[in-house]
């Protein structure tokens, strides 16, 4: 890497000021230039996945991820369109389906915004999704009921998705609350039958193994039975 | 062995060429990448560190082999250097795969040391594997760049065949999916086309299945599928050998 060079003192002076000159142009002219970020406002549209697939030269999860970096540089006001948001996230799942960073956001950032309309079209997606890998992705769906319950205020909405986190999720590891959200949503709907039989259902089924849980349950069954004078 | 002391000039003179300072520098490059995804993930920044640092550092090794080799064998041609070899008593094969040889313990270097660390984010054995799966891609790319930069004799052309060779091959698995797409009309030309393109995969390696992030993120393939995938490398390494060499025993001394 060595070579042999002139000692730095005998350069004309023109060409120390023609660097120096250009330099400075260099870093005026983008200090005053404003930030690329800043002046993006319209999401374009979303590519395909098998576009984004050929764009990732063999590299998805790490094209799939750095993805994700560009939507959060997108502001969530208005002006982001929830259509093409969604496309974007369905490409990128498409690209990398075990990655839980584009359902992570849908329900986390995007499905919190004041909008209500936006949050459906979020909500009703993060279900679409959930549908294609229950067992991976119920955690997400489980968010969504909690939006549509607290958020939302839409109980027919949270109990929807909590019936079918009931009905598609196998896995060993989904918690008993998860299980149980929708004879608590019944219950706040006033649905009391329905919750009371659902209640009774899983007590008999033997899944919950927690003896202090099963208690509890127990103690909630009695009340609701109390409720519905049975 | 003179195929042996081929091989030490050649390591001799990537050291001399600062090619180990280079390494460094993209090695430096990505871990400031690295430390710059943590701050901007929302989630799974983990794995996000891992795909995009495993990524470029597979492109900054294969960027770094194909140069070299192009560099050093077309200005070894441009000093009459080959000529002096060829007119040594050696055999070209020796001549040959001395020179090939070094080149992939390059890349086996570069793998180890771009390996290494991935296994703050990784278990040691996917980052073994990722390591294994580098340096045989490695000393694909330099056996490519190797033949190209013997044939073509100038070392952009020689560059830009090898990645385009490079990129092709890891792309050719989305192309093949996209040209037999449920949408594609059935058409005569598209069935053409994608006659085409399944033409083409067969020249090419599945580079797509080789060094993946996915290894890393998700757990190690499994070991039929591994060493399917390093036989395969392993092949296509001996193909462009095999035409190298062909090439080299036509040249006039």
């Amino acid at each position: 890497m060595k070579r042999d060079a002139r000692p730095l003192g005998s350069l004309p002076a023109w060409l120390w000021f023609a660097l120096g000159v250009a330099l400075a142009a260099q870093i005026g002219l983008r200090a005053t230039s404003r930030p690329v970020g800043t002046e993006r406002s319209e999401l374009p549209s979303a590519p395909s996945a098998q576009g984004l697939r050929l764009a990732s030269f063999g590299e998805p999860e790490a094209l799939g991820r750095v993805a994700m970096l560009y939507l959060q540089a997108f502001d969530l006001g208005p002006k982001l369109d929830y259509t093409r948001l969604i496309g974007w996230l369905r490409a990128i799942l498409a690209l990398d389906p075990r990655s839980q960073y584009p359902l992570f956001a849908a329900a986390r950032v995007y499905a919190e915004v004041p909008d209500p309309a936006r949050a459906r079209a979020m909500l009703e997606f993060i279900h679409e999704q959930y549908l294609v890998d229950p067992n991976r992705r119920w955690p997400w769906l489980a968010h969504a009921a909690l939006l549509a319950k607290h958020r939302l205020r839409d109980l027919p909405l949270a109990r929807r998705y909590a019936a079918e986190i009931d009905r598609h999720t196998t896995a060993g590891d989904v918690p008993l609350w998860v299980k149980q959200m929708e004879v608590f949503i019944l219950e706040d709907m006033n649905e009391l039958e329905a919750a009371r039989i659902l209640l009774g259902g899983l007590l008999e089924s033997g899944q919950i193994g927690d003896a202090d849980e099963a208690r509890f349950l127990r103690h909630k069954l009695e009340e609701l039975e109390r409720r519905t004078g049975r | 062995m003179p195929a042996a002391i081929l091989t030490r000039l050649v390591l001799l003179d990537a050291r001399r060429g600062g090619l180990p300072w280079l390494a460094l520098a993209g090695l430096a490059l990505a871990l400031l990448l690295a430390g710059f995804l943590s701050q901007v993930a929302l989630t799974e920044a983990r794995s996000l560190q891992l795909a995009v640092v495993a990524a470029l550092l597979r492109a900054v090794a294969v960027f770094l082999v194909a140069v070299q080799v192009s560099a050093s064998v077309v200005r070894e041609m441009n000093d009459k250097g080959l000529e002096l070899m060829l007119s040594l008593p050696l055999g070209r094969s020796s001549q040959y795969l001395g020179r090939l040889a070094g080149f992939a313990l390059l890349a086996a270097a570069l793998a180890v040391v771009f390996a290494a660390p991935l296994l703050v984010w990784a278990t040691p054995g996917a980052v073994a594997l990722w390591a294994v799966s580098l340096a045989l891609e490695g000393a694909l790319v330099a056996a490519a760049a190797l033949f190209f930069a013997l044939t073509l004799a100038q070392p952009v052309a020689a560059i830009a065949t090898t990645a385009g060779l490079y990129l092709l091959a890891r792309s050719m698995a989305a192309i093949q999916a996209i040209a037999a797409g449920p949408l594609v009309e059935p058409s005569l030309a598209n069935q053409a086309a994608r006659l085409c393109v399944d033409g083409v995969a067969l020249l090419l390696p599945r580079l797509d299945a080789v060094t993946r992030s996915e290894w890393l993120i998700y757990g190690a393939p499994d070991a039929s599928g591994f060493m399917s995938a390093m036989g395969a490398l392993a092949i296509y390494i001996a193909l462009l050998a095999a035409a190298g060499l062909f090439d080299f025993y036509r040249r006039s001394d």
